[in-house]
């Protein structure tokens, strides 16, 4: 199912810049549902992990109140083309997500 | 109008609720990381986040933090952000959104070789700073920006 990531890396001059979209509600849990009046369940991404080569170059720690279909952006000194690119993601409820891309 | 106008309710409703509280009692995160960090993400409090998440909730504001986002966000459930700095030795960088009930947004750990510098979405549920914690050879630096949120519409 990896098809809930989007991912772009790019190398220019030593320095890659990886951008990635996720398709996820990230529900905060305090929204209710409006025709039942119920709380709908927080459901939110916890964690992303990104490797380049199966070293990690980011790592981070994410709450409900980062927009939904998250999207994030970072730089690393290193990466050429057709290097590896990891990418995953784990939520609240134990779903998890990753995919695998090359350095452009 | 009318339609627009609910719209504009419904993403009050959501934004103002934008809280973590549900973490209680769900499964623990797997082995490939750290453990999520409940107490910071469930903190009421900025301090309180910032102590729970860098260790220390003394901050010392920074010149050198350059938080990117808009000055007038029209919909606070996508806010973009970005933060970069030229310090050098980053840790990690914290993302509070100080009128959100529970303030901590995102903590960004970046390993050597990783630049300073990380973009990202955030929810805002109103008018408020967003700020920016750089932990920097064991050092916490801070810097912040007002971001207009205009949920009524027509200019708030």
């Amino acid at each position: 199912m990896a098809k809930s990531i989007k991912i772009r890396a790019k190398s220019k001059g030593g320095i890659t810049t990886v951008k990635a979209l996720i398709t996820h509600p990230m529900e905060t849990g305090l929204r209710k549902n409006k025709k039942t009046g119920k709380l709908i369940p927080a459901h939110f991404i916890q964690e992303v992990v990104c490797k380049h080569n199966g070293k990690p170059v980011i790592n981070c720690e994410w709450g409900g109140s980062v927009s939904k279909n998250p999207y994030l952006a970072f730089k690393f000194k290193g990466g050429k083309k057709d290097d590896s690119i990891e990418l995953s993601w784990k939520d609240n409820m134990g779903k998890s997500d990753s995919i695998t891309a090359k350095i452009r | 109008m009318s339609l627009n106008q609910k719209r504009r309710v419904f993403l009050k409703g959501s934004v103002a609720a934008g809280t973590l509280g549900a973490a209680a009692g769900l499964l623990t995160p797997g082995a490939v990381l750290a453990a999520w960090n409940k107490n910071a993400f469930t903190a009421k409090g900025i301090d309180e986040a910032i102590a729970a998440a860098d260790g220390s909730p003394t901050t010392t504001p920074s010149k050198d933090i350059t938080i990117k986002a808009p000055d007038i966000a029209e919909n606070g459930a996508v806010v973009p952000v970005s933060v970069a700095t030229k310090m050098d030795g980053v840790d990690s960088i914290t993302l509070l959104v100080e009128k959100n009930s529970t303030p901590l947004s995102a903590v960004f750990h970046l390993p050597k070789g990783t630049l300073p510098d990380v973009s990202t979405r955030v929810k805002m549920g109103k008018t408020g700073d967003v700020i920016a914690v750089v932990k920097a050879n064991g050092k916490l630096y801070s810097a912040r920006k007002s971001v207009k949120v205009t949920i009524g519409g027509c200019g708030g």
